[in-house]
């Protein structure tokens, strides 16, 4: 294979191939230098970025970054390619895509159309040459729609997962989070716990606990307990009464392979949800969980830069209609994306990348304390992504996780982003949220009850 | 006449009492009101000066001298605490002279020990100030009843759970352990994490360790972390193993109760 070169002010820039080529042209985060394939210089990482905006498109079809023959992801990316969807876009250049994209060509149903003949690669590349008005302003133009017992994804609306981990799993304790999620108007896309136990009997508990909460209120919302997806297929079979499927998923196999997991226990976890035939205005049933740096982080990246890996997970994800895809962007830690800058600009790429792939993205806002990054980092991450198009943030009491000690975005959060964007929740819920008397929402004017909903009354007051 | 009040209090604020999370913390509009934001800013100013905070190891050494222990300074191949955070490659390795100091100790102690203790600052040295040498004091007075041999203690600047095997390794320990201040939440800005490995050597895997975490006032005592590393060390000599196979077993003594405490008032 014939190597890459770019010559620009006097230097010519030497590439031994397509993957260094996207390693040193993404912009500068810890994880890659940790990976020891970033840029040497800022120069270097310009030279690249111009080398990798004249290849063409068609490039990332026959030049795989991880061998087709070793790895299932690259056959899945490989094998489910639509030409036909690509043909739009099959001669342009990484760097004309880019100019195509912010044209008015480029709408929601011309993006839409396209998503199946795009690869992560091909999105990956034209976000590294993209600022960060680019991938809000393209990523705003298309909407990922997705449905179980509501809608979300819509244009204009942003839900909400409601995370009410506790550190025992206690369920009175996890109970009085939900309350509070609840009457803060959270909890649309998911009421979706991390539990502490991974005892199957523990989680099939948890999951009678969910479903009988949603059907006592008759939220139109539904549970999760993030749990491998072979506890999920387990508590299916004892009869456990399971909403969505959950996963964490990398973007190669190796990576895939640390988790625990391949495509084919995933089909095989994504089969068990259908057959359980819970949902009631469509079945997206998977959750899938990603983030920049975790095939890095199980020594399983191949040379591949953090931000290339994250968007082929996307591919990973999109194979199975999930109803949620979440970039959980701060959680990894310093060594993977070092500080707010990094962290934001990470999101914005994985929210961009997921959208044109057609993958129904949401995004933990999120850092750790070793972390160079704070809540104003946050709140401008959260600010830029709901003007993205969002489809759904995290939500948790007072933004800290008391069970796996981290801090993301807050009920009171989505409730800034409601009034300064005017951001509503998913229809169904929007409706319920009403009719429980719990808050109303004219375009930006949020109207939270100042009494407890009659619904909950008698419970809390058993409590009291 | 009363001016109205600036915040609106949540009537769910009894729920408090059941989970340690910023539950009914009212709101101004629909923000978080003044007090509950500074509560916050507070807990991860906490939080963070404790990621930065350095470990005084010579202040560490004398209070050890005083309670009867020999120590070595070490330091890993991170040189601060910026490269500690972005390299955890190097955090897991000694520098030069603290190969050298822990080769000729070793030269001069051929028979090697039981046991090497490490005491690294991790990601919080205010952990390792306030629980270390307390923990240690317990469990060593147990050690020595059952006549364990243990190493000069080691104090490890910018060092990560895996450098404590070298460390074992290079003096001929037969086991090691590792106490190093585990990454600060919120409300925990202070958790020591212990980190147990027999057979130490370089290249050991978190498959190969057992862990004990979250030691601190509010969380697991010092006894009870001591009495579960003794058995760890017993079972481990018995065994000749540590690590998941020991697992489950070391589980057994723990005092945690996971099981649902109260009945769920929502569905009541």
């Amino acid at each position: 294979m014939a190597g890459y070169s770019y010559s620009v002010g006097g230097t010519t820039w030497r590439f031994d191939s397509l993957r260094e080529v996207m390693a040193k042209a993404s912009p500068a985060r810890s994880g890659d230098y940790l990976a020891e394939i970033a840029a040497g210089s800022d120069a270097e990482r310009v030279a690249a970025q111009m080398c990798l905006a004249q290849l063409p498109l068609k490039r990332f079809l026959n030049e795989a970054l991880i061998p087709y023959e070793t790895d299932e992801v690259t056959r899945l990316i490989i094998d489910s390619h639509d030409a036909e969807a690509f043909a739009p876009v099959s001669h342009l250049t990484v760097g004309d895509f880019r100019n195509w994209l912010l044209g008015d060509e480029a709408d929601e149903a011309s993006l839409r159309a396209l998503a199946p003949g795009l690869t992560p690669e091909m999105v990956a590349a034209v976000s590294k040459i993209m600022r960060v008005q680019d991938l809000i302003l393209v990523a705003q133009k298309v909407r990922v729609v997705t449905r179980f017992r509501n809608t979300i994804g819509l244009r204009g609306r942003m839900s909400t997962r409601l995370q009410p981990n506790h550190p025992t799993d206690d369920g009175a304790g996890i109970a009085a989070s939900i309350v509070d999620g609840l009457l803060y108007g959270n909890g649309d896309a998911v009421i979706g716990i991390n539990p502490a136990t991974d005892s199957t009997s523990g989680i099939c508990e948890l999951l009678k606990m969910l479903d009988a909460i949603i059907q006592r209120y008759e939220i139109p919302t539904q549970g999760c307990i993030l749990t491998h997806v072979t506890t999920s297929i387990e508590a299916i079979a004892r009869g456990a009464p399971l909403d969505l499927v959950f996963q964490s998923i990398a973007g190669t196999e190796e990576a895939n392979t640390s988790f625990g997991i391949n495509l084919a226990m995933l089909q095989e976890g994504y089969e068990a949800g259908l057959s359980q035939k819970r949902g009631t205005v469509g079945d997206n049933l998977m959750y899938f969980e990603t983030g920049q740096g975790s095939a890095l982080s199980a020594n399983a990246h191949h040379g591949v830069d953090q931000q290339t890996c994250e968007a082929r997970a996307y591919a990973v994800a999109r194979r199975f209609k999930p109803l949620l895809v979440n970039t959980v962007v701060g959680f990894i830690g310093p060594e993977y994306l070092y500080n707010g800058k990094q962290i934001i600009r990470a999101g914005l790429e994985d929210h961009f990348c997921a959208k044109l792939l057609g993958v129904p993205m949401g995004c933990d806002i999120c850092y750790t304390n070793h972390a160079e990054a704070d809540q104003d980092d946050m709140d401008v991450l959260l600010t830029l992504l709901g003007t993205a198009g969002i489809n759904f943030i995290m939500g948790i009491p007072g933004s800290d996780d008391v069970m796996l000690n981290y801090q993301t975005t807050s009920f009171h959060d989505a409730l800034y982003l409601r009034q300064s964007l005017g951001l509503r929740p998913a229809p169904e819920f929007e409706e319920w949220l009403a009719k429980m008397e719990i808050l109303r929402q004219d375009g930006g004017r949020i109207q939270l009850g100042e009494q407890l909903p009659a619904a909950f009354r008698q419970a809390l007051e058993r409590m009291a | 006449m009363p001016e109205k009040p600036t915040t609106v209090a949540n009537p769910w604020n009894h729920l408090r009492q059941l989970t340690p999370a910023r539950i009914a913390l009212g709101r101004a509009g629909a923000s978080l009101p003044t007090d509950a934001q500074l509560d916050f800013q507070f807990a991860h100013a906490q939080a963070r000066d404790a990621v930065h905070l350095a470990l005084d190891t010579d202040a560490l050494a004398e209070r050890l001298e005083q309670a009867g222990f020999d120590s070595l300074q070490l330091h890993s191949a991170a040189a601060d605490r910026n490269t500690y955070l972005q390299r955890p490659d190097l955090g897991r390795r000694l520098d030069e002279a603290s190969t050298a100091t822990l080769d000729n100790h070793a030269a001069a102690h051929p028979d090697g020990y039981d046991l090497a203790v490490v005491i690294a600052d991790g990601l919080s040295a205010l952990a390792v100030e306030r629980h270390a040498l307390a923990l240690l004091t317990r469990f060593a007075e147990q050690a020595a009843a059952d006549g364990w041999c243990l190493a000069p203690i080691c104090l490890v600047q910018q060092g990560r759970v895996a450098l404590g095997d070298e460390v074992g390794e290079r003096l001929r320990a037969k086991m090691t352990v590792m106490l190093l201040g585990e990454r600060p939440g919120l409300s925990s800005p202070d958790s020591l994490g212990l980190y147990f490995t027999y057979a130490p050597k370089v290249g050991r895997t978190d498959a190969d360790r057992n862990c004990i975490s979250n030691i601190r006032l509010e969380g697991l005592s010092y006894n009870l972390a001591a009495h579960r590393l003794l058995y760890l060390m017993r079972e481990a000599c018995r065994r000749q193993l540590s690590g998941v196979k020991l697992k489950d077993d070391a589980q057994m003594l723990s005092v945690d109760d996971d099981a649902p405490k109260h009945g769920n008032f929502l569905l009541g």
